[in-house]
Parts: structure tokens; sequence; C-alpha cells
């Protein structure tokens, strides 16, 4: 990228930023990969010498989306994803930042292993990729990671992926260190011991269909720990799943109480329910389970009144070696990069939600909890945009997945609101129709 | 005063007469500034004395101390042995941990064993923080806490007390940056008892993960960056890090402990450029120490061997006084 990209002028939009409570027609001007003007204002500025100039005809341009906590196969499960087709997956889905898992193998939990993300990530990627890195040493929640030099390489925060740290003394160790670092810890809230051996959620449809169900309890347990323990050390953190309405009490209660913690939930537990599972579709099975559908309702409130700050994909790639198995048997996770907008947006469209509150979720929010320097189109930020229509019909076909593994919950579903346009440092790297 | 007088208390000789009217140490807590002055100013002439060709003298001849050592430890125990036989007094080293405890037998079992050869001075260090107190309790003669658990080292603050005076005159003028694991550490909560007591400035630097709970409310200032708790420091002390700590349960490794706590030319540099450099040792070199610093112009490492000689050997004339038919 040693050449400067054209400047870029995207006019007749829609302009929603969410950072700055911006929401109305308006222009976005960028020019040497930086935002030089966005919202009404940019509608009288000049346009750059040697601008594109492209008419949106009013879409929502919007910051490109940051999701936190991707799964990615490199190294060691490429045949999953790359680093490549996972930014391929996220440009198409108007994700300009992913956050990476680093659940891989080798578990990335040594400062040259950051390094090296950050290499191929730059020599191969499309998006912006930012790791994170294991809070324990090969994630085996015992002995803490080196989170001071994890750091300076380039880690912006620390999880145990998708295990929970089950030693509450472990976990105390790790958040008081991580303090004096001002490290996020990101974790993964499931009891393994009430977990162990379940594969959906506890309730009357696991009952019907023979399958041993995690409680809810197994969640809020471990989150109300965690949350204890927060408030004994005074750390950062980052519920990185809630699926079921007690844990978005217990996260409202920690944050009157002045606590410095968040919470995400996944897109797939904001617009799917256990119900979904259907004749054990193995592409629905992921952690924390599916739940019930007034725990899906409660998560949309708790994301509508500010108590879950972010929304992510949870992208988990998986392929038929994992997945094409008995129900019980096949490994969790759901591809999600390329559909996370498309089906939050049937939030809007359903009235529980305002648009640019939604976007907020997924742009400044992380990208503020993180310390990115993203998820805004103020003046001198990174020209990372979004363009969609946030009404266009259309269905996925499975053939179109850029990601190289094609466990979507969402094949052939219907969407309303599609992404036209994603652009990463003023460069447009994906466009519809291409 | 009685001879199974039990308490670390004031005794009912006149401090005018004896400087330290106690008939045990077992902390630097409950001395007073007089005191613990009274005790250095002591160990300055035992320093003399240790520097003659002739270095004997007669304090407690006839008399016997006996070194029970629960820990392993050889710079103690040796500086204990030494400072007796300098004052001429039977001194005999057990090392506990090989033998009787393996057999079952307790502290107070010990304890009792050894009340019964009538030794005159135990000089004693133990695993368990209040073992030594505990042991004071059961015996007939003067007890010196060589360390017990995480709780005092009281002859290791008052050698490193000595050292400090020796080179930067007046303690309640300095300030101390005390680094590494305060947590485990014995000679860093004698130590900021006793520079409280004399008016030093008290700072504490370490990762959360290795600071007591409450010790913002131990007369230090806390820090966790060695940049902000080095600066303008007098006296910079390094504390030895335990291996068992090392790896994962309180730092996550030797190499992050030594990039942000290990004491190296850059850290130093944040301190006064006349600073001294301090260790109670044994040194874990690129630890919590660069090698470089360990061994340079402003370690004071190796005096305070010295001096750990000249202490033992002043509190032991001290407790003399108050031995039985004396």
């Amino acid at each position: 990228m040693a050449d400067k990209p054209r400047p870029l002028v995207l006019t007749n939009a829609r302009v929603i930023d969410p950072s700055r409570s911006i929401d109305g027609p308006g222009a976005v001007i960028s020019r040497g990969g930086k935002i030089l003007s966005a919202g009404p204002e940019a509608l009288s500025e000049p346009s750059p010498d040697g601008a594109e100039v492209v008419d949106v005809m009013g879409a929502v341009v919007a910051p490109g989306l940051v999701d936190i906590g991707v799964s990615v196969g490199e190294p060691g499960a490429e045949h999953r994803e790359t680093l490549a087709s996972a930014s391929d997956a996220a440009a198409a889905g108007g994700i300009t930042t992913i956050v990476t898992m680093p659940e891989t193998d080798p578990v990335i939990d040594d400062p040259a292993l950051v390094d090296f993300v950050l290499r191929r990530a730059r020599d191969t990627a499309k998006v912006r990729i930012q790791p994170m890195a294991a809070l324990t040493k090969g994630l085996k929640g015992e002995e803490m990671s080196e989170i001071g030099l994890l750091s300076e390489a380039g880690a912006v925060a620390f999880t145990n992926g998708r295990h929970s740290v089950a030693n509450a003394q472990v976990m105390r160790r790790i958040l008081t260190y991580a303090r004096d670092f001002r490290a996020l810890v990101v974790h993964h809230v499931e009891d393994p011991d009430l977990t162990g051996g379940t594969v959906m959620n506890q309730g009357l449809v696991a009952s019907w269909k023979g399958l041993s169900g995690a409680p809810l309890e197994a969640e809020i347990i471990m989150l109300e720990r965690d949350l204890r323990l927060v408030e004994l050390t005074g750390s950062r953190y980052h519920a990185r799943l809630i699926s079921c309405a007690e844990s978005a009490g217990a996260i409202r209660r920690a944050k009157a109480r002045g606590l410095d913690v968040t919470a995400g939930v996944s897109v797939n537990h904001l617009t799917l329910n256990e119900n979904d599972i259907g004749p054990y579709r193995t592409f629905f099975k992921m952690s924390p389970p599916l739940r019930g559908e007034d725990e899906r309702a409660a998560m949309v409130a708790a994301l509508a009144d500010g108590t879950i700050d972010i929304i992510v994909s949870d992208h988990n790639p998986q392929d038929v070696e994992t997945k094409r198995h008995p129900f019980a048997e096949a490994e969790d996770g759901a591809i999600g990069l390329e559909t996370m907008l498309a089906a939050a947006l049937r939030l809007v469209h359903s009235g529980d939600i305002e648009l640019s509150r939604l976007l907020a979720a997924m742009t400044v929010n992380p990208a503020r909890r993180l310390g990115l320097e993203a998820g805004t189109l103020a003046p001198g930020a990174p020209a990372d945009i979004v363009v969609f229509d946030p009404d266009l019909p259309w269905v996925l076909d499975k053939a179109t997945i850029h990601s190289r593994s094609k466990n979507t919950p969402f094949e052939d579903a219907r969407f309303s609101g599609r992404v036209l346009r994603t652009v990463v440092a003023g460069r447009s790297v994906y466009n519809y129709p291409s | 005063m009685s001879a199974n007088d039990p308490q670390n208390g004031p005794s009912l000789t006149p401090p005018s007469m004896a400087g330290y009217p106690y008939r045990h140490l077992l902390g630097i807590e409950g001395l007073s500034p007089p005191e613990i002055t009274a005790l250095l100013d002591r160990a300055e002439e035992a320093v003399a004395v240790s520097r003659q060709v002739e270095k004997k003298k007669a304090v407690l001849r006839g008399r016997t101390q006996i070194n029970l050592f629960f820990e392993a430890s050889t710079r103690t125990q040796s500086s204990f042995e030494i400072a007796g036989k300098r004052l001429g007094a039977d001194v005999m080293n057990m090392s506990v941990s090989s033998s009787s405890v393996k057999k079952g037998e307790t502290l107070i079992d010990t304890a009792a064993t050894l009340n019964a050869m009538n030794p005159d001075i135990l000089v004693v260090r133990h695993h368990a923080a209040g073992a030594v107190h505990l042991l004071a309790q059961k015996v007939g003669c003067s007890v010196i806490n060589a360390g017990d658990g995480a709780h005092e080292h009281p002859t290791q603050a008052l050698l490193d007390a000595l050292t400090m005076r020796r080179h930067k005159g007046d303690i309640g003028r300095l300030t101390v940056a005390i680094c590494g694991d305060i947590l485990h550490s014995r000679v860093a909560r004698s130590n900021i008892l006793l520079l409280n007591a004399l008016g030093a400035r008290v700072r504490v630097v370490a990762p959360s993960t290795l600071l007591p709970t409450g010790i913002s409310q131990m007369g230090v200032e806390v820090h966790t960056s060695m940049a902000d708790g080095l600066k303008d420091a007098d006296i910079v002390m390094m504390l030895r890090l335990q291996r068992e700590r090392m790896a994962g349960s309180f730092i996550p490794s030797v190499r992050e402990y030594f990039r942000y706590w290990g004491l190296d030319r850059e850290k130093l540099s944040h301190a006064r450029p006349d600073a001294l450099v301090m260790h109670p040792g044994p040194m874990n070199r690129g630890v919590e120490i660069d090698p470089e610093i360990a061994d340079g112009p402003q370690s004071l490492i190796r005096e305070q061997v010295e001096m750990g000689v000249a202490v033992r050997m002043a509190v032991l004339e001290a407790l003399a006084a108050h031995l039985p038919n004396n």
C-alpha cells in the first residue's frame, strides 16, 4: 500500500456516524487514506482533485464495521480459513477491522506469533486485522501469558478463546496483573463443568430431541464470578458473549456499580433461537448455545437499552470434517462475517432498535473498547467505510460465500439490506455487484 | 526479669541501662526509633571489631547459641554463626528441615527438646509466619527471629539500615524504593517498619500480583511502574523472586518480569544519580537484577553481607544483657 489511494467522494448519502451522533443526508470525502470530511457539511465541500465521485443514491454511508473475536485458521488450519479468505469475507460484509481469536495452532501466546499474524495480515489481507492474544499459555487456563510483551508486540486484548478460565484464583491473578498494563480481558463465560457434555440449550426442545442441554446458569455463574473478581481487582473486563436475560441483568448491575465492564452478543443470539436447530442442523450448534425465544428477545432489549455494548459475528469456520456428524458429535461454531450486518438489520426492520444504535454496537463501541483507531468518520480518522442499502432484498446463496468454510446458519436466508461497497484506508475492497 | 517471660514486651530493665530493653528480637514491630538507633550504634562498633585482626570478644563466653533453621539458608545462618563466635559463644547449627520434621515432630516438640539442653540464645528461621513467636513462648532462653515466613526478618532490616546510614547519613531524609516480590517478602515488611520508624520516605514497586492487600495503608507509596517508583530515589532495594513464583502464577515469565521490573541501567537512571542499590541476596541475576548493576559501582550488595555480621553481633550483645544470671 505504498502508493496513495485516489481521493473518494461518496455523495447523496445518508451518513450515519454514531461516534459523533450524526444521522442524516450528507457526503463522505476521503483523501490520502483518511477521512477529510463526513456529514452534512461535506455536501458543500469541493471534491479533491482527481477524486472518484460516487453517487450512492440515498444509501447509508457509515464507519466500516469492527468485529471482535473472529476465528481464523491461520496458522494451523488454513483449509478452514486464511487471513486472506477471512478478509475477503469481511470486506463482503462491510467489516473493515477484524480482531482475531488466538485459538490457532500454535496458539497466539508468544510475541513472535503476534508479529507473525500482523505480518501475514499486512501481506495478504485487504481489511485491517488486529490480533487478540491468549490470556493463558496454550489457552490451558493455568498460567498467565506475557501480557506486557504481547501488548508491546501488538495484541489489542487478551482472551482465553472459546473457553473460560475455570480456576478463580488464576483468573483473579490474571485480572490483577492485566490491570497494571491497562489490558482488556475478553472472557468467554461458560462454566466448563456445567456445560461438560452438553450440546445445546437446556430445556424442553433439548429434552424432546434427546440431547443434553446446558443450563443458563452455566453462563450466569461464570459471569457473576468474573464480575466479583473484577470488583475485587479493578480490572477492565469484557464478557465476550452473553445469551440470556439474567446475564444482561448482571452486566447492568455491574455497570451501575461503576465497574469497567462491557458485554458482547453474537448476531446469532439476536436473530435465532433454539427452534432453528430444527432437524439437528449442526450449523446451528454453537457456544453459548442458541437459547429460547424469551432469552433472544431479552438480548435485543439489552442491546437497545445499552446494556450490551458490542455485536459480533462470532465467526467460527468449520468444515465438513468437523460439522458433518450427528449433532452431539459436531463441533460448535458458525461463520458470520458476510452476514453480520444483513442479519442484524432484521432488528431494525422489526422495529426493535434504531439503525444508528445498531451500528454503534458494530463500529464505535468495539473500537473504543479495544482502543482501535477505527469505527468513526471523524476527520483525520482512517477512511474505513461501509456503504449499504438497508432495504435491498437478497437471498444468501452458499455458492457466493467468500469464506473458505460454508457453515452458515443463514443458508438461503432472505435478508433486507446489503453491503454495496467497503472501503479500507480510502481504497474500495468490495463492490456490489462486483 | 523472669526467664519465663513469654512476650516480646518491655522488660523491667530500664532502657537507659541496656538501650535494648527486651529479651527477644522477634520483629522490628514495636521497636522505638531510639531502640533501633541504639542497635545501629552498637553495630558500628561491631564493624570496627570485625575489621581487626583480633575479632574475639567475651560477651557471650560460656553461652550456648543454637541456630535453628527450619528453612535452608547459607548466608543468614553463617552470619549468625560468625557473629556468635566473635562474641565468644558456643554456636551450634541445626537444620531441622531434613530431620525431625520429616519424622513427624511438631514445632513445639522441637522447642521442648532444645529447651531441655539449656541454650541461652535461639536463632530461628521458619517457613511459617508466627512460628518464631510461638517458639519464643515455649522456651526459656532469648529468641532471635532470623525470618518467619512472609512476616519479619528484623536483622535484615537492621543491616540494611546500617548500610544506608553509613553511606547516606540520616535515614529520615532518604527516599527508599523497595522493588519486587513484596507479597511474599519478610525483608520488605521489616524494612517498611524500620524505615517508617526512622522517618524515611518508603516506596514499593511491583506488579499488583506481588503486592499484599492493603499495601497503601502500610505507610508506603505504591507503584507498579519502575520509572515512577524509582524517580529520585536514594536507595533502590531489590527483592529476590522465588523460582516457584516465576512461571505463570504471579508473573507470566522471567523475561517479562525482567523487562518491566528487573533493575537494569535504564530503570536505574530514573533514580538519583548517586542512588545506591541493595539486595538481601541471594540474587537471581537476569531476573530481578541485571548483572551489570549487581556488580556495578552503585551496588552495596557485598557490603550488606559485612554489615549483616556486625548487626547480628550488636543484637546478640544487646540480648546478652538480659540473659539469666547476668
